[in-house]
């Protein structure tokens, strides 16, 4: 492999890799010094750092996609607590349960927390929310969020799934950030948790009869809650085209199985347009 | 780019040459990878002499890694699922059906990406798991899920192309939902166990090598991986 190839070859598609380089001085300054510090055998470890460089994203992307999985889970810890805090909601028997999301969601806050200040930002609060949906007015969708605990069961179903999705939309604006992605992905495989088990105790507790732990989507809607407020949480979940591939055509399984076996991503636009003016309070 | 035509996969040759394109802001890492298959080794799959395989380097080396532990998971459960345990319940055959489903497309779907660069099929080792026993296939199910979750959020990093982490990232949530479900068949509400999930909610991570290690104690076909520090 020859490093100068590989920056032609990078030319053809993109333009503007000198640019890219040439005005982060330490990047290209390190190129010099390649050839006799750095073993030969160590080139493509190098100049992925070098790439890593010159394409990484700024300190300030990272404090974003951070503060904007703080504030939704400031919204999951917030709606937890609150469940926990309201009595005859929630049966003895599956406090313990339902704790151990509470436990995670209020740990994840802490954790993220943590995490932009460490990263030279400044931590937001959490906003003024309405688990009605009804963006402060207290009649939205889901009026007895509180007092019944399907509806309850039913909100906190929904918060993970789409927490899980927009994780999940985050993990590119990360690459080449080792600690943060990894952490990303580890909140994000924890929220997955949380759903399947939700899933799984709305079935058990008979809410929905054909619940799975897992999104199985038909043709036509990806929701598979059965709350039809709920629809724009799971569009998308639809999709059986992976990476080019079509699941149906090219490997003969059916729509159900090919929308459970991946689940989709949401965009920071999604989400927001998701949740602000109906969970979370916007003015 | 070579336009080889695999006689596995046959016309899954065309989806995996749009899978290469699919992640159009990545255009550039993509080409590069393309470029650089022509003068550099280590995106090649290494087939070693003792008929393991290894996962070679690169964004392809971490989707054969995936590859090699979805045949695992796939091949588990289709075992499990042939032979059921004795005292198996409708619901439990109905989620474990479900997951070999998944599995099963996991690991047909990285095939067919892969196309001409997918490691061999691997020939599982499953003799130290008794198939008649609910608590041995739902503990070796848990190892599995547990194992495989730890593997995608510890390689997540390695990855340069943002399609391809958004597609282990559609697939690591899955596999955390088995997981959780495994674990709540085992003992309801143990869904995020303290050994996989830590004090700060973060689910546990291990490197290729940790992972590896564990994965090749169920295959007769070894998995190496000569560029992230491990041999079997």
């Amino acid at each position: 492999m020859n490093l100068f190839n590989i920056i032609s070859e990078i030319e053809k598609v993109d333009p503007e890799i000198h640019e890219r380089l040439n005005p982060r001085r330490a990047a290209i300054k390190n190129i010099t010094s390649f050839g006799s510090k750095v073993a030969v055998a160590a080139m493509p470890f190098a100049l992925g750092t070098l790439f890593k460089k010159a394409y990484g994203q700024a300190t300030s992307t990272v404090v974003d996609v951070l503060n904007f999985a703080l504030t939704l889970e400031h919204l999951e810890a917030g709606f937890y607590n609150k469940g926990a805090t309201t009595s005859g909601l929630i049966p003895s028997a599956d406090s313990a349960y339902i704790g151990f999301v509470t436990r995670d969601e209020n740990a994840h806050v802490k954790f993220l927390q943590g995490a932009i200040t460490a990263s030279g930002g400044t931590p937001v609060g959490p906003a003024t929310f309405d688990f009605t949906g009804g963006n402060n007015k207290g009649n939205g969708p889901f009026p007895t969020v509180f007092s019944s605990y399907a509806t309850f069961l039913a909100v906190a179903q929904v918060f993970e799934d789409t927490g899980v999705r927009a994780y999940k939309g985050q993990a590119p604006n990360l690459i080449g950030n080792q600690d943060i992605l990894t952490a990303a992905l580890s909140i994000h495989a924890v929220e997955a948790r949380h759903a399947s088990a939700i899933r799984k105790l709305r079935h058990d507790l008979g809410h929905d009869a054909n619940i799975k732990p897992y999104i199985v989507s038909t043709a036509s809607l990806g929701n598979d809650t059965g709350v039809a407020a709920a629809n724009n949480n799971y569009k998308g979940e639809e999709n059986v085209t992976q990476g080019g591939v079509n699941l149906v055509s090219a490997l003969k399984v059916s729509v159900g199985v090919a929308t459970a076996s991946f689940d989709e991503p949401l965009s920071k636009e999604d989400v927001t347009a998701l949740l602000v003016g109906s969970f979370i309070v916007s003015n | 780019m070579k336009t080889e035509i695999n006689p596995i996969t046959d016309g899954a040759n065309m989806a995996r040459r749009s899978f290469l394109r699919y992640a159009g802001a990545s255009a550039a890492a993509v080409a590069v990878m393309g470029a650089a298959a022509s003068c550099s080794k280590n995106d090649r799959v290494i087939v070693t002499p003792g008929g393991g395989a290894d996962i070679g380097s690169g964004d392809p080396g971490i989707l054969n890694y995936a590859y090699a532990l979805e045949q695992l998971e796939a091949a588990f459960y289709l075992q499990v699922i042939a032979t059921p345990y004795s005292g198996i319940s409708a619901i439990e055959t109905s989620y474990l059906t479900d997951i070999r489903d998944h599995e099963v497309v996991h690991r047909d779907f990285f095939k067919a990406a892969l196309g001409s660069k997918a490691i061999a099929a691997l020939t599982p080792d499953f003799s130290k798991i008794d198939f008649s026993s609910r608590d041995k296939v739902l503990g070796a199910a848990k190892a599995f899920e547990d194992l495989g979750v730890q593997a995608y959020d510890g390689a997540g990093y390695l990855i340069k192309d943002a399609g391809y982490l958004t597609i282990a990232g559609k697939i690591v949530s899955v596999e955390a939902r088995h997981a959780a479900l495994i674990s709540n068949l085992i003992s309801p509400g143990t869904f995020v166990p303290a050994d996989q999930v830590n004090s700060d909610g973060l689910n546990k991570s291990a490197s290729i090598a940790e992972v590896l290690a564990q994965a090749n104690t169920y295959l007769k076909t070894k998995v190496s991986a000569v560029n992230y520090n491990y041999k079997p």
